[in-house]
């Protein structure tokens, strides 16, 4: 296929072009995933959090605030990618014609989109790396498995990167963004295991719920932080690779659509 | 020297529109090439295929011996585009713009950074090194897309309406360097709808008119085939002297308030005018391109 031959390790400079923006401002990238998640730990983990008990995981009882910290690394791996190849990348390509520049030069458009999600999937890995040190620093997260969250936040970052350029590649203007995150994004934020286990919920909706990119997310990811591995980690695994190669090619082939006139 | 751009039967369509239909030129080494044309005319999208942004419906197009649709990579990374649109980096200052452009084309750090510095030297930008490019004004911003489009040494150079919108000083500035690009023996292949500039600039051109070529050859050439030496404007002639003109088969057109009358010899023309009829507001000037490129599309406004 076209799609696979076009694409080359000149992706990188486009990497590279992100890296250094992001660089230039790296402070104030860097609070926000740094504060949200103490912010949540305080207000629902030791706040709400003293209205919950009996929760039980895996067996075990624990403390409301050991289920909620998981759960914020899983969605800051979505947000990160989703968030800098949805309005991010729109950004470059409609305002301020970044990509039209770039395949000007020896890069072909897959290159240009290759290198946006890559960046996408870095910015799950360096947000998430931040909200890890403060989950760990609160002692809700242990060795050795949270040393491979950040392997899940890159491969969780591309799945995320890939649909967000999906959209990137059909939305027709900037507003229209507030579609994917009305009807997916939020939905993935509230019901993907992230604030309660799924197990309380109806079949027919743990189902649905199943059926999220966001859930399997969570589930390898609150896994590792208790250092737990099963089978259905595999299965995550597996569903997350699968994912990112369809959205990945998809995502690919309508930002071909829209751009080669 | 041989041709470096061959186009046989050129076709590009967007959905049901044409917009280049069937065209083809060639384009020699170390020249100057324009495509004049009104809006819409099929310029930018031929410029477009050139430099393999945009795929070809039908015919056939090579760059430098290479086919466009084989071997765009290679194509692209021996040539140089300056868009119409401003497309700089604006997350960028003025150097590091051109330095991100040099590593698209995996140039070396050290090597990218010493041609930026000679490029802001050559476009007369290095006191704007460390600006960021919003604080430009519009002809600096050409400038750094012109310095941006030479990072790679291109062998040909791509300038889609280079002064547009700019003042007397920038677009002079712009020219010299053009002219200077020849000397070094780059090829530049211009857009425009300044007749001036096609005029000072272009070895040979074509005037493009609703997708096809309807003439090309040197400017000079042109002018003296499609007008004459020099033309005979006339300002709010009577219908009379209309009927005279016609009468005595004069090379001329009508416009809105204007008789035109092209010719070799228009003070004898005038001589016999002023025989008949009184001659108030006449001027004698020298044939431009702008009378052909009228003359061939139309003076009706192209929307």
């Amino acid at each position: 296929m076209s799609l696979v031959k076009n694409i080359s390790w000149r992706s990188w400079s486009v990497w590279k072009r992100n890296r250094d923006v992001f660089l230039t401002t790296w402070k104030t990238n860097f609070l926000p995933p740094f504060l949200e998640p103490i912010l949540y730990l305080v207000a629902m983990g030791l706040g709400f959090g003293v209205l919950i008990n009996d929760l039980v995981f895996r067996g075990e009882t624990i403390e409301y605030i050991q289920f909620l910290a998981p759960g914020l690394l899983a969605i800051s791996i979505m947000y990160g990618a989703f968030f800098e190849c949805s309005f991010g990348s729109f950004v470059r390509m409609h305002y301020q014609k970044t990509f039209d520049a770039m395949v000007a030069t020896p890069l072909t458009i897959e290159d240009v989109i290759t290198g946006e999600i890559l960046w996408g999937a870095t910015k799950s890995l360096i947000n998430t790396t931040i909200v890890l040190v403060v989950v760990t620093a609160f002692g809700l997260a242990d060795f050795p498995g949270l040393i491979f969250v950040p392997v899940i936040a890159f491969l969780g970052g591309m799945m995320f990167a890939s649909l967000a350029m999906l959209f990137t590649a059909l939305v027709p203007n900037i507003d229209s963004f507030n579609y994917p995150f009305f009807l997916l994004v939020t939905p993935m934020f509230l019901f993907s295991g992230t604030f309660f286990p799924l197990d309380v919920l109806p079949n027919w909706a743990q189902t649905l719920a199943y059926a999220l990119p966001l859930t399997h997310v969570s589930i390898v990811v609150r896994d590792l932080c208790f250092n737990y591995f099963v089978l259905i980690d595999l299965a995550s695994i597996a569903y997350m690779i699968v994912f990112t190669i369809i959205f990945f090619f998809a995502s690919l082939y309508l930002m071909k659509r829209r751009l080669i006139k | 020297m041989g041709d470096v751009v061959v186009a046989e039967k050129l076709v590009k369509n967007y959905d049901e529109f044409r917009a280049v239909d069937s065209i083809g030129f060639s384009i020699h080494q170390g020249e100057c090439f324009g495509f004049l044309g009104p809006n819409g005319a099929g310029k930018s999208t031929t410029m477009r295929m050139i430099h393999c942004a945009s795929p070809l419906t039908s015919g056939r197009l090579t760059v430098l011996d290479m086919d466009v649709q084989v071997d765009p990579r290679r194509i692209k990374a021996l040539i140089g585009v300056a868009p119409q649109e401003n497309n700089l980096d604006p997350d960028f200052s003025v150097i590091k713009n051109l330095t991100s452009y040099a590593r698209y084309f995996n140039m070396e750090k050290a090597l990218a950074l010493k041609r930026s510095e000679e490029l802001l030297k050559f476009m007369q930008l290095t006191e704007k090194r460390d600006e960021m490019v919003e604080s430009l004004s519009g002809g600096m911003k050409r400038r750094l897309i012109i310095a941006r489009a030479l990072i790679n040494e291109p062998r040909i150079l791509i300038l889609d309406e280079p002064t547009t919108g700019l003042d007397p000083q920038a677009r002079h500035l712009i020219w010299e360097r053009i002219r200077e690009l020849k000397r070094k023996g780059v090829t530049v292949i211009l857009t425009t709808h300044y007749m001036d500039e096609a005029e000072k600039l272009c070895d040979r051109l074509v005037i493009m008119d609703k997708g096809k070529i309807v003439v090309e050859g040197t400017p000079r050439k042109l002018i003296e085939e499609r007008i004459g030496a020099e033309v005979l404007e006339i300002d709010e002639p009577s219908p009379e002297m209309e009927v005279f003109v016609q009468a005595k088969g004069w090379d001329f057109e009508r416009t809105a308030d204007r008789l035109l009358i092209y010719s070799r010899c228009c003070e004898d023309l005038l001589g016999e005018l002023r025989t008949k009829f009184q001659l108030e507001s006449v001027i004698i000037r020298r044939a431009s391109l702008e009378d052909v490129f009228l003359r061939l599309t139309g003076r009706r406004l192209v929307e």
